[in-house]
């Protein structure tokens, strides 16, 4: 294999999702020079990408009250509402900021300004476009592998450049992690890449984790499809294969739809669309009907046999453990942002999906790209003479003896313990100590005898990275004796006062974990 | 999965290769790309709005082949479907100023404080 590439910024950035362009856009507008490394393609990578989504914002005071008063209700006890308010008011002004910088966002039927809404494809394109404005230097198709350190302080990352077959290395003054959330393998919407990598990169430095048992929100899909789309479900109605109605309950659309998935084929019809709603779904929501279109089924009178496909962290809410308001996660030198970060804050045992991550997305990208770039500025051009050494273990440096390891294996293992609605959706203990006795052996194995390069080394650590977040998942959601949110205990269904802590995890080759002393909600000072 | 790659509305430009967040794609010096690593697709449909003259179709299911061919995707209107309801032309963006989801989020505000589950 040719020469390392070598890159050199006072702040890197991994990832690119919205998150990780926010990022690398606080920090250059801070005076850093940055480079953004993605495993992906800047604009098309990510959970955004192929989505729409709503955004999370406030207009006036009593708006911005409101907002937090229906969030901090859903969160069960987790959140925080200072930070709510943090993230409404970041992403409120950096909405604004968009439109001034020329971002179509639509005009509603008062002719003003709709920032409620962002196209994926459309949003994420032009943040690319102004990161090459902006000369941040993007690597697509550069998946980072490991973190560098000096010492004790993270000084870079190295990873494989795949169409170029040769490694990078980049050295920086700061990092940010804005690699997305964890969809163990699910076949949804954007999710390929989303393995969780650098919440394993941190976590083998000693970061934390919190909220991870809220790792199995679930959405409706049409039947073999990855179209996890949920606005045009609002006007559906569903039912069993004898045509019979499921009566769904306000707010229990999910475990009821759940249940019934268990006893067999569910269907859904858009029958409550009616007058201008049908076109406006079809113009406002062109992915949603990509599995209707391409199967010649009309959704507003025919059923449709539907599925739940699990959306793991992305939409629930477990992820990096913030330190601070600028998104250090408590190693020098690293920031964390988006997806990669937990979201308990804003949503506590509830998913974030929709507004709130979009618009925690922009607010912790912000934050996290201007917290780096305050970390490289002070360490100043020393940064870049510190000796480094790689920190990525599992499926590059072997514990034991060197053996073939098949990472496509590891995958689906995983897929099979995490994706399917009678083992995640619906948790109790059993399940849950089976599939970690699974899942441990599988780490085992790669944590002692796995060691590629490169793109073996690529498959191998996002394999690490998907059994890494699975058993932190399921540690948490076997000490969390209780439902709560998200997080369904067949064996522990009701609430539990005493529970309404988040739990932390950290460690990888083996967690340690336990609840936080304070509640989340007495903390937030 | 992406499951049609048209050859004869191909040019070569290699942007899927670019574009594919998943690197699915491998560009071949002399002729059209090839779908390397389909398997790896994640079926988000947006190396076809890329591509600057709809030559490519996804197919929706992202975890079996189908083997639609592209005789049947030329006889259904399929080429450059997602890219034309979008707006998108020429693999260049477009349309986003007359996204009419303002009036769906309304309109479930509405449902919301009446009967809608």
């Amino acid at each position: 294999m040719p020469d390392h590439i070598r890159l050199q910024s006072d702040v890197l950035v991994i990832g690119g999702g919205p998150a990780a362009c926010w990022a690398a856009l606080a920090a250059r507008e801070a005076g850093c020079s940055v480079v953004l490394v993605d495993k992906g393609y800047v604009g098309t990578s990510g959970a955004t990408a192929p989505s729409n989504t709503g955004t999370w914002f406030a207009t006036t005071p009593e708006q911005r009250a409101r907002l937090v008063a229906e969030r901090a209700k859903q969160a069960e006890g987790l959140a925080d509402v200072r930070q709510m308010g943090r993230v409404i008011d970041a992403a409120t002004q950096h909405l604004n900021l968009l439109a001034e910088r020329g971002y179509p966002f639509p005009r509603d039927d008062e002719g003003e300004l709709y920032i409620a809404n962002l196209r994926g494809p459309d949003y994420m394109r032009f943040l690319r476009t102004q990161l090459v404005r902006a000369g941040v230097t993007i690597r697509d198709h550069h998946p980072a592998l490991e973190l560098l350190v000096a010492g004790e302080v993270v000084a870079g990352a190295a990873g494989f450049a795949r169409q170029l077959d040769r490694n990078w290395e980049a050295r920086a003054g700061a990092v940010v992690i804005a690699t997305g959330g964890c969809a163990f393998g699910s076949r949804i919407l954007g999710a390929t890449g989303l393995t969780g990598d650098g919440q394993l990169m941190a976590a083998e430095l000693g970061a934390s984790l919190s909220g991870m048992e809220f790792s199995n929100q679930y959405g409706i899909v049409p039947l073999h499809s990855s179209v996890n789309k949920g606005l045009p479900y609002f006007w559906a109605s569903f039912y069993r294969t004898d045509g019979s109605a499921i009566d769904i309950p306000p707010g229990q659309r999910f475990p009821i739809l759940a249940r019934e998935s268990l006893e067999g084929p569910i269907y859904a019809r858009l029958d409550r669309a009616t007058g201008a709603l049908p076109d406006a779904l079809r113009r406002g929501q062109p992915n949603c009907f990509l599995p209707f279109d391409r199967a010649g089924i009309d959704p507003f009178s025919d059923a449709f046999p539907i599925a739940l496909r699990s959306e793991g962290t992305v939409r629930g809410t477990g992820g990096l453990r913030r330190a601070d308001d600028d998104c250090s996660v408590g190693i020098p030198g690293l920031f964390a942002a988006g997806d990669a970060l937990e979201r308990q804050d804003i949503a506590g045992a509830a998913t974030g999906g929709g507004g709130p991550n979009a618009s925690w997305a922009i607010a912790t990208g912000v934050w996290s790209g201007k917290g780096a770039a305050a970390f490289a500025l002070r360490l100043g051009s020393r940064a870049h003479e510190r000796t480094v050494r790689p920190a990525g273990q599992a499926g590059l440096r072997p514990a034991a003896s060197t053996r073939t390891v098949d990472a496509a294996e590891a995958v689906a293992l995983v897929r099979e313990e995490m994706l399917p609605v009678d083992r995640n959706f619906f948790r109790s203990a059993p399940k849950l100590d089976g599939s970690l006795a699974r899942l441990d052996a599988a780490w085992g194995a790669v944590r002692d005898h796995a060691q590629g390069s490169g793109a073996t080394a690529f498959r191998l650590r996002e394999a690490a990275a998907l059994l890494a977040s699975s058993r932190w998942a399921y540690r948490a959601a076997l000490l969390r004796t209780e439902t709560r949110g998200m997080h369904r205990r067949l064996d522990a269904a009701g609430s539990d006062p005493a529970q309404m802590r988040r739990i932390s995890i950290a460690g990888v080759d083996q967690p340690s974990l336990g609840f936080d002393i304070q509640p989340a909600e007495a903390a937030a000072s | 999965m992406i499951e049609v790659l048209s050859e004869t509305r191909c040019t070569s430009c290699n942007v899927c290769v670019k574009a594919c967040p998943a690197n699915v794609f491998d560009a071949v010096p002399g002729h059209v790309p090839v779908i390397a690593r389909q398997e790896d697709c994640q079926t988000c449909f947006l190396c076809e709005i890329y591509c600057p003259v709809d030559a490519l179709y996804v197919a929706t299911d992202p975890e079996h082949v189908t083997g639609i061919t592209e005789s049947t995707v030329v006889e259904a209107g399929l080429f450059g479907s997602y890219a034309r309801a979008l707006g998108w032309r020429k693999g260049r963006e477009g349309g986003a100023d007359r996204d009419p989801t303002h009036q769906l989020r309304q309109a479930s505000l509405t449902g919301a404080r009446s009967t809608a589950p």
